[in-house]
């Protein structure tokens, strides 16, 4: 029964677009990313990630679609061992290990959760699934003017990839004033194993409107893949504010090439919390274009490069409108013979005048072999504008490890230490589950237990 | 009084200077008994921070030597296991380490200790020994040591000393960075501390502030890495108060050692 989706070619794309029911337009787009998948290159400076052996990329090896299993798992003990331990081990809260692993709603917080839906519900905010949300009448007007507009299909080779394969993730909308109390979380879309290494999220946040968002890629996936090409659309609209925060790890095997841009209007506000852990190459940057005047974006990510990882992530803002503001904070470590890069970029256009941009990263190295580099750069193409960049790529500092032993402290505690130091910012960004799932997986990382 | 807490013979200390070695302390002897304060005195460079790093275990020297810390080899053991035994060291400008609160780092050191204190039951322990500072718990909720004055620093020293409870304190310049009155109340707080744990004191310092509630037992005059003159008490001190290092010196060299 089972044809295979492996490779990449115009039949599979029909295929896998015939299957979706979906409208011609989609899969327009998706024709439109096959075509430029096979003329774009990587680019230069990119780190490998295509190679003959099989533990590097190779798309005649990856299956595009796989079908969410019909057969989920049915109660918490049925998930195997080892993959409960793993989310013993990162303490992820039961309901949401309960969520991860595919099993249904029977506990408290996801009553809790359910009724909150329901008011949700009531103020209008749409969650969907991002194929219904294309099929929905209400929605899917908006949708098409949404879609693949922010990240175009010949964007880069991934993004036209991703265009061309996608399935899965999710549509939100919030209505104008609709202030969401609580995070939306992801959890409860990406349940099915094998699905959603090609998500699309598009979220739309109108005028006045307020919200969290967490992408939950929290734990070591419960499906083993090997490639993860998603794409996260954000629009701000005027004087709305939202915040996107994302707690990534993969297992050690992966390739995380996911885009992620936002668009902030007049007074719109965006907040990015990142968190990039695992994979065998991640290349992350997630973009914000500040449209409108006023419009801030501020920017929080850590990314940590262990054995065998190369993690060149960053982020990048565009000021296109007057006194736009924008802070991007990143740290990156790397230990073993992990390579970590940190790329930031602030550009400035000609109209942003009274618009001021800020970037500071820091690079911890933890091993001798480990190498660490930080990039920022900014770009002004305007008079009246300022950016300033901080950038350092250090050691744990011999003396603060010797402050710290002498109060007691044992050699490897005290790494892990200044290290949770080093990321405190970050954590303290985060609802405190997942602040506390991030220090667990620094630890883990630490110990090479991850 | 009476138990050996330290007996330190032949102590020989260098450090890598532009990939060469040079000898700081060459062949020091002391020992102090458990209650005991040992005031180390002499001119800037002498060595007198070289004795406290090296009983530490700084990894920046090379230390030779017999140190027997309650009748073990201390040389053998390492910076943590010093700490975890009970030797205390509060340098002269203590370091700011970002990101990690004071609250913190004496939970994990308590814990390395044996002792697992929730966060409310470590926030009680300090609360109490920092009211003896004047200070309350949110002075040890911030960055240890991050933005602090002077002064401030210091004290937070003296805070983590109350909590840990060492057996063998080494004090460098502690009153350095601290006003009159603050020098003052410091000095009975270690003096009460000091009754309390019998803990060992040596202390290092050129302000005489600070040891006015203290009992000294021993003085050593340090100069050039080693010891120029030794008293029981704190005959030493009150000579070089009255007639300064040189003074002395030349006493010293005209006949009198």
């Amino acid at each position: 029964m089972k044809t295979s989706m492996k490779g990449l070619n115009k039949d599979l794309i029909l295929r896998l677009a015939k299957r979706k029911n979906e409208p011609k337009w989609v899969t327009d787009l998706r024709l439109s990313g096959l075509k430029y998948w096979n003329e774009l290159e990587m680019p230069k400076w990119a780190p490998k990630v295509f190679g003959e052996d099989e533990t590097w990329l190779n798309l005649d090896n990856i299956e595009m679609y796989v079908e969410p299993k019909s057969e989920m798992v049915s109660s918490w003990d049925e998930v195997p061992t080892e993959v409960r331990q793993v989310f013993d081990e990162l303490g992820i809260p039961e309901a949401e290990k309960e969520g991860l692993a595919g099993v249904g709603a029977q506990y408290d917080s996801e009553i809790i959760y359910h009724n909150l839906k329901e008011k949700m519900k009531k103020q209008g905010v749409v969650y969907l699934p991002m194929e219904e949300a294309i099929l929905d009448e209400k929605y899917s007007e908006t949708v098409k003017e949404h879609f693949m507009k922010l990240i175009p299909t010949n964007d880069h080779k991934f993004a036209a990839l991703h265009a061309a394969v996608w399935s899965g993730g999710s549509f939100i909308y919030v209505p104008k004033n609709v202030s969401v109390e609580i995070p939306l979380q992801s959890y409860y879309r990406l349940n099915a194993p094998g699905a959603g290494q090609f998500e699309h999220t598009l979220i739309i946040v109108d005028e006045g409107a307020d919200m969290h968002f967490i992408e939950g890629c929290s734990a070591p996936k419960y499906n083993v893949a090997n490639l993860h090409a998603g794409e996260v659309e954000l629009f701000v609209h005027k004087n709305a504010r939202l915040k996107f925060s994302t707690v990534e790890s993969w297992s050690k095997n992966m390739f995380n090439l996911t885009t992620k841009r936002a668009i902030v209007e007049a007074g719109g506000e965006i907040e990015w919390v990142t968190g990039n852990f695992g994979s065998k190459v991640s290349m992350v940057y997630p973009m914000t274009i500040l449209n409108g005047e006023g419009a801030k974006c501020d920017y929080t990510g850590v990314s940590f490069a262990a054995k065998g990882q190369v993690l060149d992530t960053g982020a990048k803002v565009v000021h296109a409108a007057k006194n736009t503001y924008s802070i991007i904070n990143t740290k990156s470590l790397a230990k073993g013979d992990g390579v970590s890069v940190n790329r930031t970029l602030a550009k400035i256009l000609p109209q942003a005048k009274g618009s001021r941009a800020y970037i500071d990263c820091k690079s911890l190295i933890l091993d001798k072999e480990a190498k660490a580099e930080a990039i920022p750069e900014v770009k002004v193409y305007c008079m009246d504008a300022e950016a300033s960049h901080e950038a350092s790529v250090g050691k744990i500092s011999e003396e603060a490890l010797f402050y710290l032993k002498s109060r007691g402290i044992s050699e490897d505690k005290a790494r892990a230490m200044i290290v949770r130091g080093f990321t405190d910012e970050i954590s303290k960004e985060l609802p405190i589950e997942y602040a506390m799932e991030m220090n667990n997986l620094i630890r883990m990382e630490m110990e090479g237990t991850a | 009084m009476g138990k050996k807490i330290l007996t330190v013979s032949e102590l020989r200390v260098s450090v890598k200077d532009k990939n060469k070695k040079r000898e700081i302390l060459h062949g020091i002897d002391f020992e102090l008994l458990r209650g005991e304060t040992l005031v180390i005195l002499g001119e800037n460079g002498a060595g007198k921070s070289t004795i406290l790093n090296a009983l530490m275990g700084n990894p920046n020297l090379k230390v030779s030597g017999d140190v027997k810390f309650l009748g073990e080899d201390l040389l053998k053991m390492k910076v943590e296991e010093r700490g975890k035994r009970g030797i205390f060291l509060s340098s002269q400008s203590p370091l700011e380490v970002p990101g990690i609160s004071t609250t913190e780092m004496l939970r994990s050191a308590l814990e390395e200790r044996g002792e697992r204190l929730s966060l409310d039951q470590i926030r009680e322990r300090i609360t109490v020994e920092a009211k003896k500072l004047g200070l309350n718990i949110w002075f040890s909720e911030r960055e240890l040591n991050v933005g602090f004055s002077g002064g401030e620093k210091k004290k937070n020293e003296i805070l983590q000393l109350l909590v840990l409870k060492p057996g063998l304190v080494l004090l460098d310049e502690i009153d350095s960075g601290l006003d009159v009155d603050a020098s003052k109340k410091i000095s009975e707080i270690l003096a009460e501390y000091q009754e309390e744990t019998w803990a060992a004191f040596i202390v290092i310092t050129h302000n005489l502030r600070i040891l006015q509630s203290l009992k000294v037992d021993k003085t050593i005059l340090l100069r050039d890495g080693m010891i120029y003159a030794k008293s029981e008490g704190d005959g030493l001190i009150k000579r070089i108060e009255r007639d300064g290092f040189s003074g002395v010196f030349e006493q010293i060299s005209g006949g009198e050692k």
